[in-house]
């Protein structure tokens, strides 16, 4: 894909733009959108079934088991995407590592990271630039989002081996439903689980917007076209 | 006792079963174990040439609805199991004898046949103030089971208590009740949780592992997969109604009249590995869903702490003092991330134009 052509901006030419996201990382991130959406409500239809009272032979109705089955599809897609992903942080670029293994070994990365946190609590006047995310960003995506997912994934592949036995059975319940003491428990995690997630969506979707205000980088369009442009020539 | 075990053969012919009876009752057991028809003639083989199993049977922190559901059992009924399969020297609910003299059992039989009987414990221990919360025949039962469990072939733990500790281990437990796989660590023990277990599951476990001279097939929480394989769920009689998303809403209503599933009444036939929905209770008669009463899961471990039994959501946090269902911690949760966030923009939106007051002017 070629490169923007660098724009002006008014007070002079400003940084080249610079290729981040790539379109396996693009898709993924819209398709996890999707089906996100989608287990958010099923799940919490499954939990809750709050349609008015049916009635009628059972064999013309089949909503709970729809709602369960778009629960499932979503959840394959989601999971699949997650492997997909996974699998693109060692063939990906560099940028694709980031939220998966953020370089907490790196003296650099934590001082990325304080200096996130001045400008996020509004100390510090001017937004740092950064090419991928934050350190910030890296940690919040990693901790709440990363493991989030990968908890989601496994617990809910042994609610769903319950059921349908098969792989899922042997990989996923024999071992998970024990660990927790029991399926019930599987179900109460997973479900608060979601929460968690959620409240990460609500932060990310928050600081994306704010960012794409306010820091010296486009944001949004970035997962969009790939390309990070910048909206000056500073460091 | 005689010095060579008699076998259940020899015990049915002495009490005057007729041989036509006792193949009628070897195929009836291979049937109740599910069975293929060819296996009354093992069953017939093992019954003349195996000694009887000596069975001692203990009690600890329990309420004996075990021994209650036990005695009910109708295929294989319970007196065939007692009388005529096993050789049940010790039960103190169940024997006549008392005192010393029944107490001998405990030490007699393990130095007699070691390796060779079954421990049944019903019940579980305490281990707090070193076990004194449970005193059978003046000792802690804790005591007692760690010197019978020692030289058994294999345990079964009866009951939600002995399997996974059930009312007296639920929250904040002040005994200190144990399962008994905390302190029988290196024997096979076989759980057979419910509180109580169904009969028929009691006396098919005991008839499988006598007809086999074997332990049956466990899953990986040691429950026996043939009755603890599927959850109540999986073959209930109302999971159409499940599917096709038709709900009891409320005790008595006309979907509870119509029979429909009782999911949102706080069922917890969905996380409840048990054969209550294919085997039924009292002999096929009914089980609690038949009934119309939601299931309360109490084959599964720490039953009573995932309550309430009426809600669908369990209650968590009941070890810290609150007590909340998900949906609650995690909507509150949401609810500070997004008033956090609020808070922020709004701050920052302060910030953004109070910072640049020169920029704003010169632009003017």
């Amino acid at each position: 894909m070629s490169a923007p052509a660098p724009h002006a901006n008014g007070t002079g030419v400003v940084k080249a733009p610079v290729y981040v996201y790539e379109l396996p990382v693009r898709i993924w991130h819209w398709v996890n959108l999707f089906a996100f959406a989608l287990l958010v409500v099923t799940g919490l239809l499954i939990a809750r079934p709050i349609w008015p009272q049916l009635d009628g032979e059972p064999y013309h109705l089949y909503v709970m088991g729809w709602v369960r089955e778009i629960h499932f599809v979503s959840a394959y897609i989601f999971a699949v995407g997650f492997a997909v992903r996974v699998y693109w942080v060692f063939v990906g670029n560099a940028h694709a590592r980031e939220i998966f293994l953020p370089a907490v070994w790196s003296c650099a990365w934590w001082k990325g990271m304080w200096t996130t946190i001045r400008w996020y609590l509004m100390i510090d006047r001017e937004a740092p630039v950064e090419v991928g995310h934050n350190p910030l960003a890296q940690a919040a995506m990693f901790l709440l989002f990363v493991l989030g997912a990968l908890f989601q994934i496994v617990t809910g592949f042994a609610l769903y081996g319950e059921g349908a036995g098969g792989w899922s059975a042997r990989l996923f319940s024999s071992w998970v439903i024990p660990l927790f003491g029991g399926s019930m428990e599987v179900h109460t995690w997973h479900h608060l689980a979601m929460w968690y997630i959620l409240v990460f969506v609500i932060i990310h979707i928050y600081m994306v917007i704010r960012e794409d205000i306010m820091s010296r980088a486009a944001i949004v369009s970035a997962m969009i076209n790939g390309w990070r442009m910048f909206k000056d020539n500073r460091p | 006792m005689a010095e060579r075990l008699q076998t259940f053969y020899d015990i049915m012919r002495a009490q005057g079963t007729s041989r036509r009876s006792f193949l009628k009752f070897c195929s009836l057991t291979a049937a109740a174990l599910g069975l293929e028809p060819a296996y009354a003639g093992a069953i017939a083989h093992a019954m003349e040439t195996k000694p009887r199993l000596p069975v001692l049977w203990m009690h600890g922190l329990e309420c004996t609805c075990c021994s209650e559901s036990f005695i009910r059992s109708g295929s294989p009924l319970a007196s065939d199991v007692i009388l005529k399969m096993i050789s049940l020297d010790y039960d103190d609910t169940l024997m006549a004898a008392a005192g010393a003299d029944a107490e001998k059992a405990l030490t007699e039989i393990p130095a007699k046949y070691p390796g060779e009987y079954v421990l049944a414990v019903e019940g579980n221990p305490p281990l707090n103030e070193d076990g004194m919360y449970c005193i059978t025949g003046g000792r802690p039962f804790v005591e007692k089971l760690r010197e019978v469990a020692a030289n058994a072939k294999a345990v079964i733990a009866w009951g939600a208590c002995a399997s996974w500790g059930c009312v007296q281990a639920a929250r904040p437990n002040p005994t200190q009740a144990v399962p008994i796989d905390k302190v029988i660590t290196d024997k096979p023990i076989i759980k057979v949780p419910g509180c109580p277990p169904i009969a028929e599951v009691m006396t098919g476990v005991i008839s499988y592992i006598v007809t086999f001279n074997r332990l049956p097939e466990l899953d990986s929480r040691g429950r026996p997969a043939m009755f603890y394989g599927q959850r109540i769920h999986d073959k209930c009689y109302r999971r159409p109604h499940f599917d096709a998303g038709e709900f009891v809403q409320s005790w008595d209503d006309d979907g509870a009249r119509k029979g429909y599933c009782l999911y949102k009444m706080g069922c917890k036939g969905p996380t409840t590995y048990n054969a209550c929905s294919t085997t039924r209770w009292n002999g096929g008669v009914s089980f609690p869903i038949q009934s119309g009463h939601g299931c309360l899961g109490c084959s599964e471990d720490h039953f009573w702490d995932n309550g309430p039994f009426y809600s669908r959501l369990a209650n968590i946090g009941a070890a810290f003092g609150i007590e909340a269902t998900a949906d609650e911690i995690g909507g509150t949760a949401a609810g500070i991330a997004l008033a956090g966030v609020a808070a922020h923009a709004a701050a920052s939106a302060v910030k953004h134009f109070s910072a640049k007051p020169k920029d704003h002017e010169g632009e003017k």
